[in-house]
């Protein structure tokens, strides 16, 4: 098999101008369309002339053929719906045992295996259940979801459909943030199409299978994206999060069984449906450097050349990422990287870092998260202690505040951080901001969200602590670029 | 002056939203097993007539979804994108977070200040735009990145603000 390579981004294109961006907006193409060819380049890793196939590429093939799939005939015609139908011919015990045992890692960043979640429901009682495709991506990096919805937004509902049979579930939420104005109504248009033509409602395809979906859009709080303050937000409540357990496949929405699956692991369900597991679990050895099965949507941004998505197999190393996206700007070297969204640790420009192989365990063994594996690339001209006030002002905004070491810790952090960068830091301050990243770790919370905003700090305070040092006299900063690790330059 | 109870006063509904406001509250509860869901589609909803939510709004969504006020006022003031007090005709919504951040939102942040002469929180004069931070547009790789009402934009360079604010009369 060929190594399973495709990229959302041209290389070294220009970026386009407000002008050019006004025009194209009039012209109803969707932020994600910007700054790219009309078709998206596959070249990597396929022989020339080659098309990407729900083989090869199974989450962005369609769109090899197509800028964006917008209407149920050009999804028909690109196997749309064949997954589904391949679904209903199985019982919905042996959907869910396909995919528990496709081992599809949650794509929201926790990596659970999505099946083995589903088995978690509570068993039928009659009443309803919930399926719902957690769309709030609002981790600072992650532009990954944006894509999927608003250039395939059938194949996301074709994924939830195959999902709510699965689990029994008859009525099903896309909770999506408010920001994301056009994926909003490019589902909306699909989810109305989709009803006008027997796919969604009752009798789905003319079996006795039902499923009403309904988007829900939010309205800008980070919070939102924790699963159980997703339902609190869905039931018109304050986005706070609930303790677990219980856990939503037991008492989620209105307190009924509930699943919440990420928008990328939702669409991986139609292609497994359509070429089987054997066939998703031999995927990654195209690379042979990880077990993990099937392709990840992964992608740079920050200090590169061409940021942008690509979708490759889980065997892919952080180097390559940067080398697909052009290596470093022009002048910069490479200093650190978040792996996955601003909740997740730095990483360094060490050879031992670059080279780890993009997947859960090996990037956890490394001391960080996967997290949602688009990555943030930060440059030797960088300030860490700024940089952490930034990614520490994101963290306190955003919380809830219900919980008490999140919502004065958190500006606590701000303080400090504000006091080191105007020069009137002292030597404490590394120890009380230690300090914080070890009374708001896991457990100190009532949800992830401040042990996430500790996880950045922490391995600031780690890997560039002299830089922190030097904010409060105890010693200079020396600068150290390494031009061998220009990566990608 | 915000008037918020746990009591569900009783207001003339009929005189606060309109008829085209009520039905699509109604068409949103619907979607749910219980009125109370629809509380963020309403507020979202009204709010599009004059840009925020004032009391007597808020009263009438309490009304017709049959909850305390307090409880519309929780979900209002708690969402970034629920306005409880005027705003301009355009809002304007800078991302500051990371990646924006290391694409320079900083010097974009102030030539926006400069161009409309207000900061962050604050409207113009003419009451054309207000000016608000906002977290991650998920436009990141195209930072430095803005939303301008339902827009948006990326990246944008300081020199073209004045040309981006044109657009909007």
């Amino acid at each position: 098999m060929n190594t399973v390579v495709s990229t959302l981004s041209t290389a070294h294109t220009a970026k386009p101008n407000i002008a050019e961006q006004i025009q194209a907006r009039q012209n109803g193409l969707a932020p994600s369309q910007l700054n790219r060819q009309r078709t998206p380049i596959y070249g990597v890793g396929l022989a020339e002339g080659q098309a990407p196939t729900s083989l090869t590429h199974p989450l962005t093939w369609r769109l090899y053929h197509h800028d964006a799939v917008l209407n149920l005939a050009d999804y028909e015609n690109l196997d749309g719906f064949k997954g589904l139908k391949n679904a209903l011919a199985k019982t919905p015990k042996e959907v869910g045992e396909m995919i528990k045992l496709a081992n599809v890692r949650g794509r929201g960043g926790a990596g659970f295996n999505a099946g083995l979640k589903w088995t978690f429901m509570t068993p039928p009682d009659g009443g309803v259940r919930y399926l719902i495709c957690n769309a709030d991506e609002m981790e600072p990096g992650t532009f990954k979801d944006r894509l999927l919805m608003e250039r395939i937004p059938f194949q996301l509902i074709e994924g939830m459909l195959i999902t709510a049979y699965a689990i029994g579930a008859s009525v099903g939420y896309i909770f999506i943030r408010g920001e994301y104005i056009l994926a909003a109504q490019r589902l909306q248009n699909a989810i109305d199409e989709c009803l006008a033509n027997g796919l969604l409602g009752d009798d789905i395809l003319d079996s006795d299978f039902k499923f009403e979906l309904h988007v829900h859009t939010g309205a800008g709080r980070y919070i939102c994206g924790e699963e159980t303050a997703l339902i609190n937000c869905l039931e018109g409540r304050r986005a706070n999060p609930r303790t677990k357990p219980p856990f939503p496949q037991v008492s989620g929405a209105w307190g009924r069984p509930t699943v919440v699956n990420n928008v990328e692991t939702l669409n991986n369900m139609p292609a497994i449906l359509l070429n089987g597991v054997d066939w998703y679990l031999n995927l990654p050895k195209a690379k042979g450097k990880s077990d993990t099965p099937g392709t990840k949507i992964m992608g740079c941004s920050g200090r590169v050349k061409d940021a942008g998505l690509w979708e490759v197999p889980f065997g892919y190393t952080a180097r390559e990422l940067i080398e697909l996206a052009g290596g470093m700007q022009d002048g910069l070297t490479l200093k650190a990287w978040l792996p996955g969204g601003a909740s997740t640790d730095f990483l360094t420009a060490s050879d031992e870092h670059l080279d780890l192989v993009m997947d859960f365990d090996p990037v956890m063994k490394a001391g960080s998260r996967l997290g949602t594996c688009l990555m943030m690339v930060v440059d030797e001209t960088q300030d860490m202690v700024a940089l952490s006030r930034n990614l520490q002002q994101f963290f306190q905004r955003e919380s809830c505040g219900f919980c008490t070491p999140c919502r004065d810790g958190l500006p606590w952090g701000v303080k400090i951080l504000d006091a080191m960068q105007n020069g009137q830091g002292q030597a404490q301050d590394i120890d009380k901001l230690s300090e914080l990243t070890r009374d708001l770790w896991l457990g100190k919370t009532f949800c992830a969200h401040a042990p996430g905003a500790m996880e950045p700090l922490m391995s600031a305070l780690k890997y560039f602590r002299h830089e922190f040092e030097a904010k409060v006299g105890v010693q200079q900063v020396v600068a150290t670029p390494d031009s061998s690790k220009n990566v990608g330059a | 002056m915000k008037i918020v109870t746990d009591k569900i006063p009783k207001v003339d509904v009929n005189a606060i939203l309109t008829p085209q406001e009520i039905d699509g509250i109604h068409e949103y509860v619907h979607h749910y097993p219980q009125a109370r869901a629809a509380v963020l589609d309403a507020l979202k909803l009204v709010q599009k007539r004059n840009g925020w939510i004032d009391d007597a709004q808020l009263h009438a969504i309490a009304n017709l979804l049959d909850i305390p006020p307090s409880d519309v006022e929780g979900v209002a003031t708690f969402f970034n994108r629920i306005y409880r007090l005027p705003v301009g005709r355009h809002v304007i919504l800078i991302c500051d977070s990371i990646a924006c951040y290391l694409n320079g939102y900083e010097s974009l942040a102030d030539a926006f200040r400069r161009e409309l002469g207000i900061d962050y929180g604050q409207t113009t004069a003419d009451g054309r735009f207000t000016l608000l931070p906002i977290c991650c547009l998920g436009n990141c790789d195209k930072g430095a990145s803005v939303l301008i009402d339902e827009d948006t934009y990326g990246p944008v360079e300081p020199s073209e603000v004045s040309f981006l604010l044109e657009q909007y009369a």
